[in-house]
C-alpha cells in the first residue's frame, strides 16, 4: 500500500514536470521564433518599432481606453456643451427653435424646484444635496477614520470585524435602502420598535413614509449614505494606517504621548493624503448621490402626503431624460454644467485649503 | 543611573509553537555614566536586549533595574529613558524643531524653558542652524543628529542607540561615532549602544558585551576583550583579519604544530582549538619555519599565508622583515597571544 502511494506519488511528480518541461520548451520555441522575426525585420529595416517616436507608441498603446472613453466620456461631455445653446431642443424629432447663451440656465436656476423653493413646496434639489454633502460627508470621514484607528488596535477577532465593517462595501445599494425603509417603517418598523422601548410614543411616527416631517426623513436618508459610504473609507484608512511605520508610535510612546496626540500629531498627518483623497472623492460622490433616495423614497424621491420633495441634483437633471418632464435635454445638460461648475468650485477650494494640511 | 539586567530572558514563540530564545539569562550591571556597547552578530538579541531595557518589548522572565528601582514592569513612557532608532523614526510631517520639542510638550515643562533645551540641544549636536527644515530635507547624518537630539532633550535618565550609524556612509560612520562619543561625555548619560560592528563597538565603548544566541559571552573593557577573550566565539568575533583558530594536539607539554614542537605549553595534554591573530606573529630568523604559500604586500605591512596542521593561517609581518619571493620564513609568537581552547565548551584555558 504504502509503495502504492509512493509510486503515485512518482508518477505525479513526473506529470508535473512534463508538464513545466512543455511550458518551458513552448516558451523557448516562441522566443527563438520572435528573435528570427526581429533579426529579418532588422535585415529588411521593417522595424516599426524602432522607427516609431515614443510618443506615437504610447497613443497606440493607449488608444483601446481612448476609444472607449471618447465614445462614453468625452463626446458625452461636449454634446452637454453643445445642447445648452439649444432652444426648446425636442429628443424624439431632434429639432430646435433656435438658439440660446444662457437660456437653459436660466430656466434651471428660475425653476421652482432647483435653487429655491416655490411656495408649494418646503424644499429644492440644491438645497437638499447641499445638506447631505455637509452634513454626510463630515461625520462620515470622521467615523471611519475613528473605526479605523479602532480596528487597528483591536487584537482579537479584527478580521472578523474587518469583514463586517467591509460587507456593505459588497451588498447592493437598492437592497441596503429597502432594508433600511424596512427598518425606518412607521408600524412594525424596527426603529420605532426600539423607540418605544424608551416610552416615546411612536404612534403614527413616520420616518419615510406618508406624513413624514422634512428633517425625520432627511435624518434616514443622512444616515444611510454615512453607512452605506463607510465600508470603502474604513478600507482605505485601515490600509494607510497599517502602512505606517511602527517605530512612529514606539516613538511616541517613548516620549509618553498621550493617545488623543498620537492620533492627531501622528496618525492623521501621516495620514493625510489619504484622508484629502477620500474628502474630494466622498464630496463629489454625495453631490452625485441618487440611487439611495431611489431606494429609500422612490423615483420621485417623495413620501407620499407630503408637500416636499428629496430630490437632489442628479435626480433633478434625470427627470429631463426619463421622468415627468422627458425630452427636454437643454434643461438637463444645464443642469449638470451647474453641478460640474459647484464640484468643481469646491474640489478648488479643498486642494487650496488642504496644502497646509496635507504631508506627502 | 546605574543600570542592572538580571537573568534577564526573551522567548518569541511561534504560530507553530515553536520557541526562540532571543535572550538568554543576560545578568549584566551597567555602571552610571558609562558607554555600553551590546555587540553581537544579526540575530544574537542584542536589540531584543535594548528594546526590554525600553519597555517595548516585555521580557518572559527576569529583571531590569533603574538604580534601585525595578522598571520590569513599568510601562516605556514611565521610564525616563531616549530611545534612538536604527532609521532614526523622526516623524516626517514636523520640521526639525517640532520633532525635537515633541517630547517635552508632553511633560511639565514650561514653554520657554522648552524652547531653550530645544535650542541648547540642536546647538550640542551641531544642526543649530536646520531648525526649520523637514526631515526629508537633512542628510543621513543631520537627521541621526536630530533623533540624539530629540532623545536627549527630555534628560532622559537612560539614552539608548539602536544600530544609529548603520545607515551612514564609511566617513560619516565615522565622524559620528567620535561625536556621538563626545556627547556622551558631555552630557554624562548612561548609554547603551547596539551595533554588530566589532570595530564601532570597540572604539566607542567604555565596555562592552558580546551576545551570541542569546547569551552573554562577555562583558570588560574592548582592549581587555581583543587581548583576552572568555572563548573561541569572542575571539572569532573580534579582530581584522580574523583570528587563526586550528586545531593541534599538546604532546609531553608542547604544542605540536606540522609535527614539530612549536612551543613548551603548561597545561594537559590533548587535542585542543588553538587561536593566533595575525599581527601577533613576529618574524624571527630563529623562530618557528613555515613554507610560504602566498605573500601581500600592503604598504607597511605584509600578509603570509600558510599552513599550520592542513589550515591556513594568516600572519601579518613587518614588511622590512619580508623580501619579495621569499620562501620560507621563521616566525614566532608571545606565549600569552597564544589562546586554547576547549574543544567541546571552546572556553580558554588558561596557561603560564
Amino acid at each position: 500500500m504504502i509503495k502504492f502511494i509512493e509510486n503515485v506519488k512518482k508518477f505525479l511528480m513526473k506529470v508535473k514536470n512534463s508538464i513545466k518541461n512543455f511550458f518551458w520548451d513552448i516558451r523557448r520555441i516562441l522566443n527563438n521564433i520572435k528573435r528570427r522575426i526581429g533579426k529579418f525585420l532588422d535585415k529588411h529595416h521593417l522595424n516599426f518599432a524602432s522607427k516609431f517616436p515614443g510618443w506615437a507608441k504610447a497613443l497606440i498603446y493607449l488608444s483601446p481606453a481612448l476609444a472607449v472613453l471618447a465614445i462614453f466620456t468625452f463626446w458625452p461631455i461636449i454634446n452637454s456643451f453643445a445642447l445648452v445653446v439649444y432652444e426648446n431642443y425636442n429628443m424624439s424629432n431632434d429639432t430646435i427653435t433656435g438658439y440660446t447663451l444662457f437660456g437653459n440656465f436660466i430656466t434651471v436656476l428660475t425653476d421652482e424646484s432647483f435653487i429655491v423653493p416655490a411656495s408649494h413646496t418646503a424644499s429644492s434639489a440644491v438645497i437638499n444635496t447641499l445638506i447631505i454633502v455637509f452634513i454626510s460627508v463630515p461625520i462620515s470621514v470622521l467615523l471611519a477614520l475613528f473605526i479605523a484607528v479602532a480596528l487597528n488596535s483591536i487584537k482579537v477577532l479584527k478580521g472578523f470585524f474587518q469583514t463586517i465593517y467591509f460587507l456593505p462595501y459588497v451588498t447592493n445599494t437598492i437592497a441596503i435602502g429597502l432594508v433600511f425603509a424596512y427598518m425606518f417603517k412607521t408600524d412594525g418598523g424596527l426603529v420605532n420598535h426600539f423607540l418605544s422601548f424608551f416610552g416615546v410614543n411612536t404612534e403614527g411616527l413616520s420616518w419615510v413614509e406618508s406624513g413624514a416631517v422634512y428633517w425625520r426623513s432627511m435624518f434616514v436618508l443622512i444616515f444611510y449614505s454615512i453607512w452605506a459610504s463607510l465600508a470603502f473609507k474604513i478600507m482605505v484608512f485601515l490600509t494607510s494606517i497599517q502602512g505606517i511605520d511602527k517605530q512612529y508610535y514606539q516613538a511616541a510612546a517613548i516620549d509618553s504621548t498621550p493617545k488623543g496626540r498620537i492620533l492627531t500629531k501622528i496618525t492623521v498627518p501621516l495620514i493625510s493624503p489619504m484622508i484629502f483623497y477620500i474628502l474630494v472623492t466622498s464630496v463629489i460622490g454625495a453631490f452625485k448621490i441618487y440611487n439611495a433616495i431611489v431606494a429609500l423614497f422612490g423615483v420621485t424621491g417623495q413620501p407620499s402626503g407630503v408637500d416636499y420633495s428629496l430630490q437632489s441634483i442628479v435626480m433633478y437633471i434625470y427627470q429631463f431624460i426619463d421622468g415627468s418632464n422627458a425630452g427636454n435635454l437643454s434643461v438637463a445638460a444645464a443642469a449638470s454644467l451647474i453641478l460640474f461648475a459647484i464640484i468643481l468650485v469646491l474640489t478648488l477650494v479643498q486642494m487650496q485649503a488642504s496644502k497646509k494640511r496635507v504631508h506627502y | 543611573m546605574e543600570l542592572r539586567l538580571e537573568n534577564l530572558t526573551k522567548i518569541f514563540t511561534n504560530r507553530t509553537g515553536e520557541e526562540t530564545k532571543a535572550v538568554d539569562n543576560l545578568s549584566i550591571t551597567i555602571e552610571s555614566g558609562t558607554l555600553v556597547g551590546l555587540l553581537g552578530p544579526s540575530g544574537c538579541g542584542k536589540s531584543t536586549t535594548l528594546f526590554m531595557i525600553a519597555g517595548l518589548v516585555k521580557p518572559t522572565d527576569g529583571k531590569i533595574f533603574f538604580g534601585e528601582d525595578d522598571v520590569t514592569k513599568l510601562a516605556p513612557e514611565k521610564r525616563g529613558i531616549g530611545l534612538v532608532f536604527q532609521n532614526y523614526a523622526l516623524y516626517p510631517h514636523m520640521t526639525v524643531y517640532k520633532n525635537i520639542i515633541f517630547p517635552l510638550e508632553n511633560l511639565d515643562v514650561p514653554r520657554e524653558e522648552a524652547i531653550q533645551r530645544v535650542k541648547e540641544m540642536a546647538d550640542l549636536v551641531g544642526i543649530g542652524d536646520l531648525l526649520d527644515r523637514k526631515p526629508s530635507q537633512l542628510s543621513g547624518g543631520q537627521q541621526q543628529r536630530v533623533a540624539i537630539a530629540r532623545a536627549l532633550v527630555k534628560k532622559p535618565k537612560v539614552l539608548l542607540l539602536d544600530e544609529p550609524l548603520s545607515n551612514l556612509d564609511a566617513r560619516l560612520r565615522l565622524q559620528m561615532r567620535e561625536e556621538i562619543k563626545r556627547i556622551q561625555r558631555e552630557t554624562g548619560i548612561t548609554t547603551i549602544f547596539v551595533t554588530h560592528d566589532q570595530e564601532e563597538a570597540m572604539s566607542i565603548s567604555d565596555k562592552m558585551v558580546v551576545l551570541d544566541f542569546g547569551k552573554e559571552q562577555q562583558y570588560t573593557h574592548p582592549q581587555k576583550m581583543y587581548n583576552s577573550p572568555a572563548n573561541l566565539f569572542v575571539a572569532k568575533f573580534l579582530g581584522n583579519p580574523p583570528i587563526n583558530i586550528f586545531e593541534a594536539e599538546i604532546k609531553k607539554g608542547y604544542l605540536m604544530i606540522n609535527d614539530k614542537k612549536f612551543v613548551k605549553l603548561n597545561i594537559p595534554d590533548g587535542v585542543y582549538d588553538i587561536g593566533m591573530r595575525p599581527e601577533n606573529f613576529r618574524a624571527h630568523d630563529e623562530g618557528f619555519e613555515v613554507d610560504i604559500k602566498d605573500i601581500f604586500h600592503i604598504g607597511r605591512d605584509t600578509m603570509i599565508y600558510f599552513q599550520f596542521n592542513g589550515i591556513n593561517v594568516r600572519a601579518l609581518v613587518d614588511s622590512d622583515n619580508v623580501t619579495i619571493g621569499q620562501k620560507k620564513i621563521g616566525l614566532t609568537i608571545k606565549n600569552e597571544r597564544i589562546y586554547i581552547f576547549d574543544k567541546k565548551t571552546g572556553k580558554v584555558i588558561n596557561h603560564d
